[in-house]
């Protein structure tokens, strides 16, 4: 048999398999006795064989026939990561019926919005907690006739006709499967009927702005955005992955229900949230995906317990650490290096590397994957650092998760990556990413004018963020479109960008960039008051107030040159030369939510600090070496003071951006 | 999945309890170390499947109460008589044995064992098969002891502790640590629980939590409690019927209600010159 013909038939049989229930029934006969799900129940792991796996989902599925669930109906799901709820997506998918996943940790009004909008007939939950916050609601939800919940504890004395057992649905569909000879090749009809372009899911976005919208995906998108993460990352049978994040997510849903159908993979679901951690360390997941902060956490808590042990120990994992950061990441991108650092670090991961990432969980883990916020560089490295393959990737829930990801040996800490498989990417005028792809959904569900603003008809959509392609060919996302502005040069400017960056270095905590509407870009900086105190301490400086070290000329002499490099940095990238900083200054007080600079949530309020800082913003433009100012603070307890002083504004060199021309665009 | 626990055996002789029959009588009871007399002439009862909280300000004895049901004081007056039958020379392993499990007010656990391991404890009185046996770990030690490792298991899913079934317990919070020292209690499937201040040091979502197991506790496995706690929210809103002590003797009996409207327990609280 030749090559082409070969990828004929994958293709002509993957053309087949068009929907997740006929991919469940070949997985149950391709795989028949391997893992599908796994689940610590009471201290044990228990596992469900794809047929296994089968034989639920038919029960269930043939029982919510038998509750009157019909074509086109849909279903809520609430709960934490379940075996029994992934089959719930499954059994509802064979009568072409509509999953809607919902968060369990959303507030009532939220929740009951969600199965209101999405009329959900059932709602399958994992316990007591769901069902009572379900049927608190009740009263607003018409269209709900039944609540299924997978865990019967403190629900014994509960009553009403409407409120079934899990257990007892799938009962239903047994003793129907037992009576009745047809069933078996009715529900194989059934499942025969569905059409790649039925809608699979709707899954609800927590949108920062208004009420959440539901997003339909359609089962070609879920299950080709599946087959196309798994090729690109060598999915397939032998990977097991931890299903913890929230099930509503696209993420999950499209990892540990997509991926995991596609590729045959074991998806493996927790005891219960707080023991995650151990739960990951017993599976050893070969893929794993997590936000930043989580892995933010795994580092803290690997440096407390360093300072917790013996010396030995520790001048090990110092010296080790130096070892890794220097060369980790070389020998990890298959880049070349020095033998004797090449057998530094294998030392070093005999004795050091490997432990930690067992400790971790994450010694069989051969990607990982973060996206949702910046990382931060060092965090990136400290992990690739270790020999863990944690790459990032952007993408949205409009888009069936993926828009780009990072290709081994092409792992960059400051971009999202290159297109995914069957991407395109196109970057608007206004500096907006606009993609499409087989992902691309259906549309908003019961919101049409929501659908025309994201996606217009020849399948373009509008991600609101603005980003650009680097000389690499990798996108890197600056700012959410709407903040992004123009220099007078007409030079894009995107403050958050800038901002991000120089929060990156340790001695910044806050700062602020200017620009729109300016010819150059200006910043105020906070400087961070415990790493430069550390520094201050160390190196003998003394200061009696935040305003008296944030003014040392030291200090500023360590920002000016931080913001020296991150000039260099920006110099190199074509789209981003014109936002050098020429101007900044250190504020004399720390930004603080008590004085309405920063909202509680530790963001800038930008239109309050234009306003109130006026004078030095005037000054970080008319070209003045200082200014004067005094600002009304409030202090802890409550008393106002003010704090005056002079300010000195720094000026800084600018770089030439790189003569050759600008790559080709990516699309 | 969740199949409930096993069954409690019934011991031969033992007629099971109808609920609201009296499961233990405490009658005329005195207890004095020396010239200190810890209690007076104290009588109540406790009736299957109620919840008796013991209350009373500090000193008033609530503890030596529960030491002498316990069987781990002897009165020198008075009558104890535990399912029907009146008790002598009791041993507080005798009253485990026979169905009384309680917890202390200084958490009691064994420190360097994780929380597990601590739980499986409880399980000691139901364990058949001889040290020797256990020690080698093979056909009839082994399966009795999956058997009681499926009991405790149970139990940590119950009380929610599963993420800290491998920690030693010393390095627990205080309120955690109370958690397992139930579960150890409830390993015993006990038929008379004791509490001593359950809820002591214990912020208010622990105590919610805490309130919440011990109502499930009642229902679920059927246990009658008896409770001594401080937290007089706790004691109104969880108890059947509160029995009031002060300075060894029984002020007050009856209702929630009934007992926070008694003058006696009211001077007791705002103290009143003896």
């Amino acid at each position: 048999m030749n090559g082409t013909s070969a990828s004929a038939a994958v293709a002509a049989r993957e053309d087949a398999l068009d929907t997740l229930p006929k991919l469940l029934i070949s997985n149950a006969s391709k795989y028949a006795n391997r893992p599908a799900i796994r689940h610590k129940d009471f201290g044990i792991w228990q596992t469900w064989s794809w047929s296994r796996l089968h034989e639920e989902v038919r029960a269930l599925s043939i029982g919510l026939r038998k509750l009157d669930l019909k074509r086109g109906d849909t279903v809520a799901i609430i709960g934490d990561n379940r075996p029994r709820l992934y089959a719930t997506f499954a059994a509802v998918q064979c009568l072409g019926g509509i999953p809607v996943p919902v968060y369990q940790d959303s507030v009532a009004d939220e929740m009951a919005y969600v199965l209101e909008h999405a009329e959900a007939s059932i709602a399958v939950v994992e316990d007591q907690e769901q069902v009572d916050k379900v049927v608190s609601m009740a009263d607003r939800l018409p269209h709900l006739k039944k609540i299924i919940y997978d865990d019967p504890r403190g629900l014994k004395d509960y009553q009403g006709s409407n409120l079934h057992a899990f257990t007892d649905v799938q009962k239903l569909g047994r003793d129907e499967l037992r009576g009745n000879p047809g069933a078996d090749g009715w529900w194989q009809d059934e499942i025969a009927k569905g059409k790649g372009s039925d809608v699979s899911v709707v899954l609800y976005t927590s949108g920062t702005t208004g009420r959440p919208k539901g997003v339909m995906l359609t089962h070609t998108n879920i299950v080709v955005s599946a087959r196309n993460g798994n090729r690109f990352d060598n999915f397939g049978p032998d990977d097991t992955l931890l299903a913890y994040l929230p099930m509503a997510w696209v993420g999950d849903h499209l990892f540990s229900y997509g991926q995991a159908y596609a590729a045959g993979m074991c998806v493996c679901c927790p005891e219960s949230p707080e023991t995650v951690v151990e739960d990951r360390r017993e599976v050893g997941p070969t893929y794993f995906f997590a936000p930043p902060r989580v892995f933010e956490n795994l580092l803290t808590q690997i440096m407390v317990r360093m300072q917790d042990a013996g010396w030995v120990k520790r001048k090990m994992f110092d010296y080790f650490l130096a070892v890794a950061q220097r060369c980790g990441e070389n020998i990890l991108n298959g880049k070349p290096v020095a033998l004797a650092d090449r057998l530094r670090y294998r030392l070093g991961d005999l004795l050091i590397y490997a432990p930690l990432r067992n400790r971790m969980g994450l010694s069989r883990t051969r990607v990982a994957y973060t996206a949702g916020e910046a990382i931060g560089p060092e965090l990136f490295r400290f992990y690739r650092a270790l020999g863990i393959n944690l790459k990032q990737l952007y993408g949205q829930t409009e888009a069936s998760v993926y828009i780009t990801l990072q290709p081994d040996g092409e792992v960059y800490s400051d971009s999202v990556g290159k297109p995914g498989l069957d991407v395109e990417i196109r970057i608007a005028d206004s500096g907006e990413v606009l993609f499409r792809s087989p992902g691309v959904f259906l549309k908003y569900f019961k919101n049409d004018e929501a659908t025309r603003a994201a996606k217009s008809p020849d399948g373009w959509v509008h991600t609101g963020d603005a980003g650009f392609f680097d000389q690499r060919g990798h996108l890197k996302i600056i700012d959410r479109a709407k903040d992004v502005g123009r220099l007078n040069s007409g030079a894009l400017f995107a403050p958050k960008y800038l901002e991000n960056r120089i929060k990156f270095y340790p001695e910044v905590r806050e700062a602020v960039a200017f620009g729109q509407g300016h010819d150059y870009p200006t910043m105020l900086i906070n400087i961070d008051p415990i790493s430069v105190g550390y520094w201050a301490e160390r190196n003998n400086i003394a200061y009696g107030s935040y305003q008296e070290l944030a003014a040392h000329p030291k200090v500023y002499e360590m920002v000016r040159q931080r913001v020296d490099e991150m000039n260099k940095a920006l110099a190199q990238e074509p789209q981003m030369a014109a936002s050098q900083i020429r101007r900044f200054l250190i504020l004399h007080k720390e930004l603080d939510a008590d004085d309405g600079e920063l909202t509680r949530t530790q963001k800038v309020r930008r239109p309050f600090i234009n306003e109130r800082y006026a004078a030095l913003i005037a000054a970080l433009y008319d070209g003045s070496a200082a200014c004067h100012v005094a600002t009304e603070m409030t202090f802890e307890d409550g008393r106002k003071g003010v704090v005056e002083g002079d300010i000195r504004i720094v000026d800084m060199p600018v770089y030439p951006a790189p003569s050759e021309p600008l790559r080709e665009a990516a699309e | 999945m969740k199949a409930d626990v096993e069954p409690r055996p019934v011991v031969a002789g033992d007629a099971a309890l109808a609920p609201g029959e009296v499961l233990l009588s405490v009658e005329h009871v005195s207890l004095s170390f020396g010239g200190i007399r810890a209690l007076r002439d104290v009588s109540f009862d406790i009736r299957k499947g109620e919840i008796r909280a013991i209350i009373g300000p500090n000193g008033a004895g609530k503890t030596s109460m529960l030491n002498v049901i316990n069987g781990f004081y002897h009165p020198q007056d008075g009558i104890i008589t535990f399912k029907g039958r009146r008790r002598h020379n009791m041993r507080p392993y005798l009253a485990a044995s026979q169905g009384i499990a309680r917890t202390f007010q200084n958490v009691a656990l064994f420190k360097g064992m994780s929380t597990l391991d601590n739980i499986m404890t409880g399980r000691t009185l139901k364990m058949r098969r001889g040290i020797l046996a256990h020690m080698l770990h093979w056909g009839p030690a082994q399966r009795e002891e999956i058997r009681h490792r499926e009991a405790v298991e149970h139990i940590i899913d119950f009380l929610e502790i599963a993420h800290i079934r491998k920690v030693p317990v010393g390095k627990l919070p205080y309120g955690l640590q109370k958690r397992v020292e139930l579960g150890r209690a409830l390993a015993m499937e006990p038929e008379l629980l004791l509490l001593d201040e359950p809820m002591a040091g214990m912020n208010l979502e622990e105590k919610q939590d805490m309130s919440r197991f011990i109502l499930t506790v009642k229902d679920t496995f059927d246990t009658t409690i008896a409770l001594i706690e401080h937290d007089m929210g706790v004691v109104m809103d969880l108890s059947d019927r509160v029995v009031v002590l002060d300075y060894g003797r029984k002020i007050a009996d009856g209702t929630p209600a009934a007992v926070q409207g008694d003058q006696a327990v009211i001077d007791a609280y705002l103290g009143v010159a003896h």
